[in-house]
């Protein structure tokens, strides 16, 4: 009884038999199928059909990854209502790194064999495209062997703005000198609505989308991200996912979706209450439904909890990111998670949750390295 | 397997060990849906008050006792014991949760008399000791369990909590709590309390030094003694956390936990209430557990010091918890020890 208890007659009984059926024929689900499943108050009915799909394109595989994230600056001319971490110049917890403190950071971490540095920053008022470049070849001299994914979409166009010139040339100039990868982030929420609220000066949801499309179109990957939690409402999440969706038939250029619950610490958002693990649950797995042409969805332990990512596993996510030697956006607005899994300890969970770990690269490429 | 069917031992480890997970988890909802009123999810305000840490059992997986002598040892005054309660009461507290190390020295007489102070100044439930510190009441004082019950119930006792049942198999019991009460002798005691009138409740620790098959037994053990008392209101399992104990292991990942916690809600069919525990699983963790078989957040935990001495020191409001439960889809409720509403019309 037990195996065919989630079967399409459960399904029925739900009123999601149609949803269950298109699942079944890899069709695409609208809009509305979207609604539905969040209005589903059976949270392991939705999560056992994102399971489907999960196991469908991934087996009982779960990827990690040997990384290390470097906040170059967290001086930020945008203010994001949401954002614990941008600080104006001035602030006394204001900080920019020199290239000779990044290097050192990437010289004390070459013991720890990582496969990919994770870099970002608050959008700098003056710190000119030379300089990033600069870092990157610099990183690329230390570390060969390490991919770089840098710079979200949101910089880039600040980097065109400062530069004067064009996104494109933007970045073009980046990946000569070494960026091999754009992160997901930045993206948030798209709807103007929300934008306006919370974050007015950042760059639009369209302007976004269209840095993402010119890096795809010069055959540069990148991660989306979904920032949800906050002012959102479920169409709206659902709008984002679509708006992801379609750009993704254009271009196949997303490698992996990373849904991020808002950490409301230290944060300019009233009246958001940190999110829940049931509606965590359900947007990994509505989001995993949805994307049915993004090939990856992440678990990122850091803002979800160890503990909590290992269940989203079997919610739709497949990988579970990352080492992550010293995050900071997530813990500085309240993450209560730890600051960095070994590689052992990222195994094991992985392992003791049911799945075999993969260790991989950014692209997702499988990587042996012992 | 139908669904109202008794499970018997190698059906449950069957299902246990293959279950697939959500269905697992969704049979379990479906039997919780079933039993209690599926709308609600019960809590408790309370405050859990160690009246003492000094302790002979030296458990392996304990990070709070301490040693007579030690430094950091102490015992409760009733004037400090009388400030908590007031506080818990202002804070809407309807019962303590009070049990201690095992103290060499204190008679039957010192625990008496903290009852009969307690009860005498203040209306608040007490919910206090567990199996092994009656046991090891009965063997400083020479009296029988049956005695000891009787004596601290006549003093104030309203209820016993399900602690020190770990894993309730004594191969199991000698390497992590050697000089504890065996598996037989909580039972016993928990037998006894029932046949004298009281409620218990039960719990797990699991993910020590146990195979998973001991805590199916456990399980079994427990439905047995339910099958002949009906005593018992609640069974609360939760992993074991490591830090600053004399165990190291890897920490039980939650989906061990959710699968644990739904295998339980089958088995112990003649429970009513399952509680999930977000004092160690985390507040994300066990509003999940809402749909995988427990129906009850637990406590409001106005004080803990045993988790939080192995490192882990979750803490909620009772707005929290509020918000988390209706957050699972279901209606908060505020409960008694024995599982009735506090406020009869909400």
């Amino acid at each position: 009884m037990l195996r065919t208890m989630l079967n399409h007659s459960w399904y029925r009984k739900l009123g999601l038999e149609d949803i269950w059926e298109k699942v079944e024929a890899k069709e695409r689900l609208t809009l509305q199928d979207g609604e539905r499943l969040f209005a589903c108050p059976d949270l392991l009915a939705v999560g056992a059909l994102a399971h489907q799909v999960r196991v469908r394109l991934h087996g009982r595989l779960t990827y990690y990854v040997m990384n290390q994230h470097i906040n170059y600056s967290n001086i930020c001319v945008n203010g994001c209502r949401f954002c614990a971490f941008g600080r104006e110049k001035g602030d006394p917890l204001a900080f920019q790194l020199g290239l000779a403190e990044i290097v050192r950071k990437i010289r004390d971490g070459l013991s720890t064999p990582i496969t990919e540095v994770h870099m970002v920053g608050g959008c700098h008022p003056e710190l000119p495209l030379s300089y990033f470049e600069e870092v990157v070849k610099e990183i690329k001299s230390i570390r060969p062997d390490v991919l770089v994914k840098a710079f979200t979409a949101v910089e880039i166009a600040h980097f065109a703005q400062l530069e004067r010139c064009s996104p494109c040339e933007v970045l073009t100039r980046l990946r000569s000198a070494g960026v091999d990868m754009l992160p997901g982030g930045g993206a948030e929420i798209f709807s103007p609505r929300i934008r306006s609220i919370l974050c007015p000066s950042k760059l639009s949801g369209e302007g976004w989308l269209s840095i993402a499309r010119e890096a795809h179109h010069l055959g540069i990957k990148s991660n989306a991200t979904m920032l949800y939690g906050h002012l959102e409402t479920h169409r709206e999440r659902l709008d984002h996912l679509i708006a992801l969706r379609e750009l993704q038939d254009e271009t196949d250029g997303f490698v992996c979706f990373i849904p991020l619950p808002f950490q409301p610490a230290n944060t300019k958002v009233e009246g958001a209450e940190p999110t829940t693990g049931v509606e965590d649950l359900k947007t990994i797995a509505i989001s995993r439904l949805m994307l049915d042409n993004i090939p990856h969805l992440k678990a990122y332990w850091v803002m979800l909890t160890v503990k909590l990512a290992q269940v989203a596993l079997n919610f739709g996510a497949d990988d579970f990111d990352g080492t992550i030697i010293e995050e900071k956006i997530g813990h500085m607005a309240g993450a209560e998670s730890e600051q960095a899994l070994t590689r052992s300890e990222l195994e094991r969970t992985i392992r003791e949750a049911g799945f075999d770990p993969v260790e991989r690269n950014c692209f997702f490429q499988k990587v042996s390295n012992y | 397997m139908e669904l109202g069917e008794r499970l018997d031992f190698e059906a449950a480890w069957h299902l246990y060990e293959t279950g697939e997970f959500h269905s697992l988890g969704r049979l379990a909802h479906q039997v919780r849906i079933n039993k209690r009123p599926a709308d609600y999810v019960s809590y408790v305000v309370d405050r859990n008050i160690n009246y003492s840490n000094i302790c002979v059992c030296g458990c392996r997986f304990c990070a709070f006792y301490r040693t007579p002598g030690h430094a950091e040892g102490y015992v409760l005054t009733h004037e400090q014991l009388g400030r908590k309660i007031e506080e818990t009461l202002s804070l809407g507290g309807t019962q303590i949760l009070m049990q201690g190390g095992h103290h060499p020295d204190l008679p039957l007489s010192f625990y008496e008399e903290m009852l009969r102070f307690i009860k005498n100044g203040y209306p608040i439930h007490i919910h206090a000791f567990s199996p092994p510190e009656i046991v090891h009441f009965s063997k400083l004082e020479k009296l029988s369990c049956a005695e000891v019950i009787a004596r601290l119930r006549a003093a104030g006792l309203d209820s016993i909590p399900g602690g020190g049942a770990e894993i309730l198999v004594d191969s199991v019991r000698c390497r992590v709590s050697p000089n504890k009460c065996s598996a037989g002798e909580w039972l016993a005691v928990m037998e006894e309390a029932h046949n004298q009138g009281m409620r218990t409740t039960a719990t797990m620790m699991f993910g020590h030094l146990e195979q998973p098959r001991d805590r199916l037994e456990h399980l079994f053990a427990l439905r047995d003694l339910q099958d002949r008392t009906g005593g018992f209101t609640a069974f609360i399992p939760w992993a074991f956390q490591s830090k600053n104990t004399a165990i190291d292991r890897f920490p039980e990942t939650a989906v061990s936990y959710l699968r644990l916690l739904a295998i339980s809600r089958l088995v112990l069919d003649n429970f009513d209430n399952i509680q999930a525990s977000w004092v160690t699983m985390g507040p994300k963790v066990a509003q999940v557990a809402l749909h995988f078989g427990a129906n009850d957040f637990g406590s409001t935990m106005i004080e803990e010091n045993v988790v939080a001495a192995a490192g882990v020191s979750f803490r909620l409001s009772t707005e929290e918890i509020r918000r988390i439960i209706r957050s699972a889809g279901f209606k908060p409720r505020q409960r008694t020890m024995a599982y009735q509403w506090v406020n009869p019309d909400e």
